[in-house]
């Protein structure tokens, strides 16, 4: 914690319900947060057992100076992934952050399973684990309009819950976080459902006198003007991160009709500009942070005949627009959205939803499964059908969408159709078929994901590729962001927390770090997330990358799988030089 | 002189970075429960966001009347001042503000009341608060 030199973790064991709180010097060459995280992985974790076994932990962490910085407002989980089988790593913004860090504490690892449907309410002074039976079954944001009124702490609190699909244990649920923000990917919500817990009620209710106020509010003034006053940052506020889906289906980038296309012809009436112009209402912000990427979107909606009318409101950004707009062929915002408030009621992650319907359309157009399976007509452009398939993947209606609910890898191996089941070491890709850089970072990112190490960022930056480069920044990225998550830093403000900034930000609360020891701490957890990975028995020589991502062309043209195989091979041996240094 | 309005709440995106900076400057303190203002969401983040803060009573001021010890004095331009060592930390001034724009900080002893020095709207990214002159 601030000013406390050391680690402060809360255990809860939802078996026996006994909490304990230990304050770790020992942690602190971690940082904070996915450093903190880990290394708490590293030691609570049951390798012999499946992701879902009562044993295995459930870690919540934040960083060193989370909530008293702009933009510092995220907090990072990590468990076992039920969808992938090895390390499970994601972040959410909302409040979480500041309610830890107001709650007093650094970590939370969560064992067990509760004897009964629960939810567990933490503040600083009491940790109570209490009964859910009511609200088990609900809808993701009715939960949280009961447990707002039910609980007390309004405006200091964070709430995350999650849907149905999180308790019928599919292998993407997510978590919700204060409605708007989501540990949204690698199945966080089914490691919920499976512990039998509905909700969890952070409040922060301590206050902390800061030592040096002149220094550090010149620090804070410093980043406040870099993120409100220069560009750095204008297009997350400006038009979100949907501003992306006509640039990047510009490139040929854009995956379109479970990939069968690389752009989109419908990607003008999807795009930021066409989100802003029908149906943006409103931009909120995770607390603390002045920029308010999150961007509301409203459409109205008639429900009976005559004037009847329901309005509804969900956040939109570029992934979702990828995974339910252009991956199923779907041209209209309204329809986009009204697939995101289905993804949102229902707790599941937006990307793999959409790519486990985008493989189920072309596996029924196939024939490798029929309708009497899927219940529907699945066909790209019906967002309808779509809707309807959510609700019966999130309540495992029959053998074929409890398959599909494990995951696309799983449902392409079981049913057929592996070759364009799009996805990555088990977790459904993201929305960038940029080439080399993108394909081998998805493969050997800790996490399988776009913001482990940029990869979709380097293919549209380099003009001429050169797969030693590639490499080389794909790790240097990957190292550079565990430092980043360690602070829990919002990745859209990377470029104003350098190397510099996150120096004197440190400093100026107390943390005498030097730019060295800052490379130490990155290089230490990404080791540590290394060997996480080893003991899961995961090799990212061993994943079969399905055929589909070296048959459409990337914006450097068709990918060739050997040259692929032959970057992961080089950064595999990368990692094995880092695990052999003494840091 | 001048008072805080909060203006445009329709246009806030709840960062709170002036309870952020209320508490930093005025408290020396990281925690937003020691700032003057609160940004409250009602029905959840989906409703509107309000600013409970000081209204800046300028004639009748209920918290200064209630004041037994005369810590709360009227300031020029509405509000009130507090005299740190004349407050005995009764908690009349917290229940008799009708928007609940005053609470109790339980570590000082002390009311937390809005000086209406306007650090929060310098912080304000949508312009929601501003600083103007008293009615």
């Amino acid at each position: 914690m601030l000013y406390e030199n050391a680690i402060k973790v809360v255990y809860i064991d939802l078996a026996s319900g006994k909490i304990e709180i230990k304050r770790r010097t020992d942690l602190n060459g971690f940082l904070g947060g996915v450093g903190v995280a880990s290394k708490l992985l590293e030691e609570t974790m049951r390798p012999e057992l499946p992701p879902l076994a009562s044993e295995q932990p459930m870690i919540l962490g934040i960083g060193a100076i989370s909530g008293i910085y702009p933009l510092i407002t995220k907090t990072v989980a990590m468990f076992i992934s039920p969808l992938t089988g090895e390390m499970g790593e994601s972040y959410a913004g909302g409040r979480l952050a500041l309610a830890l860090s107001m709650a007093g504490y650094d970590a939370v690892v969560i064992h067990g399973k509760a004897p009964r449907p629960s939810y567990i309410a933490i503040d600083g002074g009491n940790i109570e684990i209490k009964d859910a039976r009511t609200i088990w079954g609900m809808d993701s944001d009715v939960v949280g309009q009961f447990l707002r009124d039910h609980e007390e702490g309004s405006g200091k609190r964070s709430i995350l819950r999650i849907g149905p699909a999180g308790e019928k244990l599919v292998k993407f649920a997510s978590v919700c976080v204060d409605t708007y923000r989501h540990f949204g990917r690698l199945g966080l919500g089914a490691v919920m459902g499976s512990k039998q817990i509905k909700a969890i009620i952070v409040r922060g209710d301590k206050t902390t006198k800061i030592k040096d106020v002149k220094d550090y509010f010149r620090v804070y003034q410093t980043i406040f003007k870099a993120v409100t006053e220069t560009d750095l940052m204008a297009k997350y506020h400006d038009l979100g991160t949907s501003i992306n889906v006509e640039p990047i289906n510009a490139l040929g980038a854009l995956p379109t009709k479970n990939l069968t296309a690389n752009s989109f012809n419908g990607a003008e009436q999807i795009s930021g500009e066409a989100f802003a112009e029908n149906n943006l209402v409103r931009k909120m912000a995770c607390t603390g942070c002045p920029v308010g990427c999150i961007h509301i979107g409203q459409f109205r909606r008639k429900f009976d005949d005559g004037y009847e009318y329901e309005a509804v409101s969900v956040g939109y950004d570029y992934e979702l627009i990828y995974s339910l707009g252009s991956l199923l062929g779907i041209n209209k915002t309204d329809k986009i959205l009204h697939l995101i408030e289905a993804v949102e009621k229902t707790g599941m992650d937006a990307i793999s939803t959409g790519v486990a319907l985008a493989w189920a359309t072309e596996s029924l157009m196939k024939g490798f499964v029929t309708e009497a399976e899927t219940l529907l007509p699945l066909a790209f452009g019906d967002s309808e059908t779509y809707f309807q398939a959510i609700m019966y993947l999130a309540n495992r209606e029959n053998t074929f969408y409890h398959v599909l609910g494990e995951g696309t890898r799983f449902a392409g191996a079981t049913i057929g159709g592996k070759d364009f089941a799009l996805q990555v070491a088990g977790n459904e890709i993201p929305g960038y078929h940029t080439g080399y850089s993108n394909l081998v970072g998805l493969t050997v990112g800790a996490r399988h994901s776009h913001l482990c190490n940029a990869g979709y960022a380097v293919d549209q930056s380099i003009k001429t590729f050169d797969e030693n480069k590639a490499v080389d920044t794909l790790f240097h990225e990957e190292v550079e962001r565990c430092l980043l998550n360690s602070l829990v830093i919002c990745l859209f403000a990377r470029k104003v927390y350098n190397r510099e900034t996150v120096l004197r930000a440190l400093n100026a609360a107390g943390y005498t770090l030097t730019d060295d020891e800052l490379t130490a701490i990155a290089k230490r957890i990404y080791a540590t997330k290394l060997r996480i990975k080893e003991k899961l028995e995961f090799d990212p020589r061993q994943v079969e990358l399905p055929k589909r991502f070296f048959e459409t062309a990337s914006i450097h043209g068709t990918l060739d799988s050997s040259v692929a195989e032959r970057m992961i091979k080089q950064y595999v041996e990368k990692c094995s030089i880092l695990l052999t240094e003494t840091i | 002189m001048k008072v805080l309005k909060a203006i445009g709440m329709n246009r806030c995106i709840g960062c709170l970075s002036c309870m952020i900076t209320c508490a930093t400057v005025n408290q020396s303190d990281h925690s937003i429960l020691k700032s003057a203002i609160s940004i409250k969401t009602t029905g959840g983040l989906s409703g509107k966001f309000v600013a409970i803060v000081c209204q800046a009573c300028k004639d009748d001021v209920p918290c200064a009347e209630v004041c037994p010890s005369g810590a709360l004095i009227k300031r020029p331009g509405g509000g009130v001042s507090l005299v740190k060592e004349k407050c005995v930390g009764c908690e009349r001034c917290v229940t008799a503000c009708t928007v609940d724009a005053i609470h109790f900080d339980y570590v000082s002893l002390l009311p937390i009341v809005c000086k209406h020095c306007g650090v929060c709207t310098r912080f304000c990214p949508h312009k929601c608060l501003q600083l103007t002159e008293g009615a």
